[in-house]
């Protein structure tokens, strides 16, 4: 049971959205200023950065339905893609870029001061500009706050896997937004 | 020296929002929105919380500035601010509040360790559904911005007068984006 009380039947973050409109506001307009744009990094990167940490900091409902949006773009059908990232990207097919931002990303969930001018290096040594390491670092530490308000509220998650893919498609056709349409009818 | 190329002599999360204020002015209004809008926490208690996270993530610039923020507001109690630092649970603020900052510090070190007992703790000394939503998404806010400003290694100023500056701006005008003449003013 969530630690206040929600309106009922909204996921995750979608509870205390509701519950608190005013800061709902610059949650979704900063989610989608970070993560729906293709200007520098993809959607496809983005999506994948933002599942990458939450998986790390064991946020199930963040983890799910990113996880589930990521591989929407990925063409990622049965989210086995995903998943491998999330075990070890180190073995996965992404680029050398996204593996060195990735660890960028790794060092951030950890703490701020982790990041170190040789992660900096290395993914600039692999193409990524200025934009790509400031958008990995603020997409990394967004999802220490959006796991940690999800968690810290005890919010409820769904278990089934097809509401998750469900609502990853609405995400992805109509981007972040304070109304929460990604409900089956 | 920070990792990317931002405004130079500006420090810490301004130098960012002024890289980049698409994603800057969502920043900014999340902070005014969490710590000037309408709560049952004061705008200091509110800043004493934002310092405590930043404190135990041991983010200077986020921790001064913040605590410059607190102490401007608290006034005449401003000590109680380096007291809670120090340590909260001896420092001279209600049991409510006290007990807020024990959830803060748990959504700082692992969000899902925030019980019920925890909660409980807080209701039993009146906090309301609202103080607990504002007090756990403050602390997880503070666990981004920490993030940002460290993982891009921003400027950390170390001389006291230019947080105390910024603390009495904080507490004034609150968080609205940097504009150009206001800049120069800051860098003189």
């Amino acid at each position: 049971m969530p630690h206040i009380q929600l309106p009922e039947g909204l996921p995750g973050i979608r509870g205390p959205m509701a519950f608190s409109p005013e800061t709902a506001k610059p949650l979704n307009e900063l989610a989608n200023a970070l993560l729906q744009t293709d200007e520098g990094l993809s959607r496809a990167e983005r999506e994948l950065i933002a599942t990458y940490v939450s998986s790390e900091n064991d946020c199930f409902f963040c983890q799910t339905i990113h996880g589930a949006v990521a591989s929407y773009y990925w063409g990622d059908e049965n989210g086995e893609f995903v998943k491998a990232v999330k075990e070890n990207y180190g073995l996965t097919a992404i680029s050398a870029k996204l593996k060195a931002l990735l660890a960028i990303a790794g060092s951030v969930q950890k703490g701020g001061k982790q990041v170190t001018p040789e992660q900096v290096q290395e993914a600039r040594q692999q193409g990524a500009t200025d934009k790509d390491i400031h958008d990995t670092v603020l997409i990394a530490a967004a999802f220490c706050m959006f796991n940690r308000y999800v968690d810290g509220l005890a919010t409820w998650a769904p278990e089934n896997p097809e509401l998750y893919k469900f609502r990853a498609t609405r995400i992805a056709e109509s981007g972040y937004t304070a109304d929460d349409h990604y409900m089956p009818k | 020296m920070a990792h990317i190329q931002v405004p130079e002599g500006i420090p810490g999360i301004r130098s960012l929002v002024m890289y980049r204020p698409d994603t800057g002015q969502h920043l900014y209004a999340l902070a005014q929105a969490l710590l000037r809008n309408e709560s049952p926490l004061s705008e200091a208690e509110r800043e004493l919380m934002a310092t405590f996270v930043s404190s135990l993530n041991e983010c200077n610039f986020c921790a001064g500035s913040h605590a410059a923020a607190a102490r401007f507001l608290f006034g005449s109690e401003k000590e109680l601010v380096d007291q809670v630092i120090a340590d909260y649970r001896t420092a001279p603020i209600s049991n409510k509040l006290k007990a807020l900052l024990t959830i803060a510090k748990h959504v700082q070190q692992d969000a899902r360790t925030v019980s019920d007992e925890l909660v409980t703790e807080a209701r039993n000394h009146g906090a309301t559904d609202r103080d607990i939503h504002d007090t756990v998404l403050i602390a997880a806010t503070f666990c981004l911005f920490n993030r940002y400003v460290d993982g891009l290694a921003t400027l950390t100023p170390t001389n006291p007068e230019a947080y105390e500056a910024m603390g009495e701006r904080m507490g004034t005008i609150g968080y609205v984006m940097p504009t150009q003449s206001l800049n120069d003013a800051i860098k003189k």
